[in-house]
């Protein structure tokens, strides 16, 4: 019974915390560039109003359209309740739980992908062999880090590998997985959230076509996807482990607000780049996952 | 029977239309292409309706000896032999001749509509197709996702890159060449100012010397000096608008944010001219409407020198930022021989290294008087386009300066006599996208009996779709941008 109470408990916190991220994001961006900005809730209204509509459906889409942004929300909410909390540890937790995870990342970017090409539009195509391509060398990335985190460790079991600090790798993996989140998440200098030209878009090319709340699922699931990888990035950085659970639980929401400021002050001090640059930064990225990795086989705990 | 040669004529004069000499319409082409072989460039190409006819008139410009020289074909129908092949500067004025008048230029490459498609909209007519398995066409537009004019863009690609980019346009066509033909009317001045909105005040002051050359007089020199100072006032603001336009495309915010207030500043110095923050009401034929009495004109001066330090500063951050400057270098490269060959005007054929400017090239109103330097950059990318833009913010601004301070005294309107009849009278004013051209011709009783007007984005789309080969289409929205063509001023 305890079980299910704090499943929900954090199902309704993951899921209700998530939309702040982008408004943060948002309002960092607005302070330096001397606007007022749209209200830290601007997401929340924007996933209440888009839950209110109708659904705009291409007479050629498959029920794929519908249903590619539900199986990647819920892989998303999935992926979630995995992921451990300081302390808390994860929701669900067993041996190996950390591909789940990864496998669980990929499914929910498959199904988005595979409702970008329902309806058969160049953008959409376009933005889907993007968003594909680049995931080939974050996700190359991101195994490589877990790896790290596992080796370092001795384990792969996602609590265990996030309780203790990396120590001198720590560092190599937090650049890292940074790049890594900018480059899933679709913010600059990897893709630009707020573009409005459909040649340059990446995740936003794919759901030009999506409405109502099918949209809305999707808005949601990228939200929970950044808080997803923050969390993550905040967990490899901090020791949480040896510190009490209150002190664990501030250091984290700290931490994860740290990075969100982070990621708005990327927003809005660098240019974008052309693609074909992407890919060096993103090697970039894997190589100091691999760095950690080697530092971890070399000087690791167990 | 045949004149020996071209009749020279300066810009902001008119000559009498018997005096351009006549020939047939393949001597005119052949000896169109051989003066542009000789390094002359074509300003206009235009049909004159006569009964049951069309003449062909050509308007050259020798930029080196700031002359401008016409020629006229005897009035046919049917063929005559393109000049496009050998001369590409000629392509779109042939297809608009062919489309309004129907003279077919045989031999020419890709004939098809300007303005309309084939009884519909301009995208539904042919485009040139790539073919292959692994092309795929992506059709942008006319509606596009920002709050800009219609157009379509149909590129053919091979993954990310664009091998083959076409535009059609067309759809803002308002017909204003023929509203024109019959006045002066009370309603032309409007007309005119709505030409191309953001170059209100280019092609308002290339109408009022058309105007003052047909009455054969000149506006009073107090008012020459107050259009220049509004001309360079609109290079200013779009300028400072578009580099901030170009950040915003690179998600680089800072300039972004900037320069979308500061070309607010700029405007509203227009404003404190005229009261219209594009300058609509102000250049009228024979002077100006509004005069610059010395409180405004220390109000103006001084809220300039804020607006341009805050410009040099918000755009000084571009350059700074390395994220930027790999992003433009490199990006939508044309080269110099086919900005040539393209007939490219303005600050995009300037990026090329081209010193092209009817300011320096064919000066006339306060431009006799008073010059700034031509900025010129080499590279043809964006970063020297923008490069350009940059140069001519701060050439303008100092031009400006000095300007502001050295006023004339004097009318700021005269009274113009009747128009001449039978006339042609010709205008060129570098607008802050290029050159502006008018070229009317007056009947017996001083009416319009053809009235021609050159956008500057009439020569240039073509740069654009040419920029766009080998690049990734990716970059289209930065191209686009750093030659922010203009669709109405294309459309007429």
């Amino acid at each position: 019974m305890t079980f299910i109470l704090e499943t929900l408990l954090r199902l309704a916190a993951w899921l209700l915390a998530a939309p702040l991220l982008p408004g943060i994001i948002n309002k960092v961006k607005a302070w330096i560039a001397g606007r007022r900005g749209p209200p830290v809730l601007q997401l929340y209204y924007d996933l209440a109003r888009l839950w209110g509509k109708g659904v705009v459906m291409s007479t050629l889409a498959s029920p794929g359209f519908i249903v590619g942004p539900a199986v990647a929300w819920v892989a998303l909410v999935g992926a979630a309740l995995i992921m451990p909390l300081g302390g808390a540890g994860g929701a669900l937790s067993f041996r190996g739980d950390v591909l789940l995870l990864v496998y669980l990342l990929a499914l929910a970017r498959f199904c988005t992908a595979w409702a970008a090409l329902e309806t058969g539009s160049a953008f959409e195509g376009m933005g889907a062999a993007r968003e594909v391509s680049y995931a080939v060398l974050s996700e190359v990335a991101l195994i490589t880090a877990v790896l790290s985190l596992s080796v370092q460790t001795g384990n792969v079991t996602l609590t265990d590998m996030l309780a203790l600090s990396v120590g001198s790798g720590a560092v190599l993996l937090a650049a890292g997985l940074f790049a890594v989140l900018l480059a899933e998440n679709c913010r600059v200098p990897f893709d630009d959230p707020n573009t409005h030209l459909e040649l340059t878009m990446i995740h936003e090319a794919m759901i030009l076509d999506h409405s109502g709340p099918p949209l809305a699922v999707i808005l949601h699931g990228a939200s929970l996807k950044l808080l997803l990888f923050a969390v993550l990035l905040s967990q490899v950085v901090l020791p949480l482990g040896r510190l009490s659970p209150l002190a664990a639980a501030g250091a984290l929401v700290g931490t994860v607000l740290g990075v969100t400021v982070a990621i708005g002050l990327v927003e809005s001090l660098t240019a974008r780049f052309a693609f074909r640059r992407v890919p060096l930064l993103l090697t970039a990225a894997f190589l100091l996952c691999l760095f950690a990795l080697l530092l971890a086989r070399k000087g690791g705990v167990g | 029977m045949s004149t020996p040669s071209f009749a020279l004529l300066a810009n902001g004069t008119s000559i009498p239309w018997a005096g351009v000499p006549e020939w047939p319409a393949p001597e005119l082409v052949q000896r169109t292409g051989a003066e542009l072989e000789r390094g002359a460039r074509l300003c206009a190409w235009f049909g004159v309706p006569e009964v049951g006819a069309t003449r062909l008139v050509a308007l050259i410009a020798f930029d080196a000896d700031n002359t401008l020289a016409v020629g006229r074909s005897a009035p046919f129908a049917g063929a005559y032999p393109s000049l496009t092949p050998s001369h590409p500067q000629a392509h779109m004025f042939e297809r608009e001749v062919w489309e309004s008048h129907g003279l077919r230029p045989e031999g020419h490459p890709w004939l098809k509509p300007v303005r309309r498609g084939a009884g519909g909209a301009p995208a539904m007519g042919e485009f040139f197709r790539v073919g292959g398995g692994e092309i795929h066409e992506v059709a942008v537009g006319p509606v596009h996702a920002g709050i800009i004019e219609p157009g379509h863009f149909r590129f053919q690609c091979a993954g990310e890159e664009v091998i083959h980019l076409e535009i059609a346009l067309g759809y803002q066509h308002r017909g204003v060449e023929n509203a024109l033909v019959g006045g002066p009317r009370r309603a032309t001045m409007s007309q005119i100012e709505a030409v191309a909105g953001d170059t209100t005040i280019g092609h308002a002051t290339a109408y009022a010397w058309v105007a003052e050359a047909l009455a054969g007089a000149e506006a009073p020199l107090r008012s020459q000096w107050l259009r220049a100072v509004a001309l360079e006032l609109e290079r200013l603001a779009n300028h400072t608008g578009d580099l901030g336009a170009l950040a915003n495309d690179v998600a680089f915010l800072p300039t972004a944010s900037a320069c979308g207030r500061i070309r607010g500043d700029f405007l509203n110095l227009t404003a404190l001219i005229c009261g219209n923050r594009f300058g609509r009401g102000l250049v009228r034929p024979g002077g100006c409407r509004f005069d610059l009495e010395p409180g405004r004109l220390e109000q103006l001066t001084g809220q300039l020198a804020g607006a341009l330090s805050e410009a040099e500063l918000a755009i000084g951050w571009l350059w700074d930022a390395a994220s930027v400057r790999s992003r433009f270098e490199d990006a939508g490269t044309l080269h110099a021989k086919q900005a040539t060959d393209l007939g490219m005007v303005g600050p995009a054929a300037r990026a090329c290294g081209i010193v092209r400017d009817a300011r320096f090239d064919h000066p006339a109103g306060w431009h006799r008087l008073a010059q700034a330097p031509v900025a010129v950059w080499p590279g043809g990318d964006v970063l020297a386009r923008a490069r350009v833009r940059w140069l001519e913010v701060q050439r303008s601004g100092r031009f400006l300066r000095e300007q502001l301070a050295a006023a004339v005294d004097g009318e700021m309107r005269a009274e113009l006599a009747p128009a001449a009849g039978d006339t042609l009278a010709v205008a060129l004013v570098e607008g802050w996208r290029g050159e502006v051209c008018h070229v009317a011709l007056t009947d017996a009783g001083g009416r319009f009996r053809s009235y021609k007007i050159v956008d500057p984005s009439f020569h240039n789309w073509i740069g654009l779709a040419m920029a766009l080969r080998g690049e990734a289409i990716s970059n289209f929205p930065i191209c686009n941008k750093s030659f922010n063509l203009s669709y109405c001023g294309f459309d007429l």
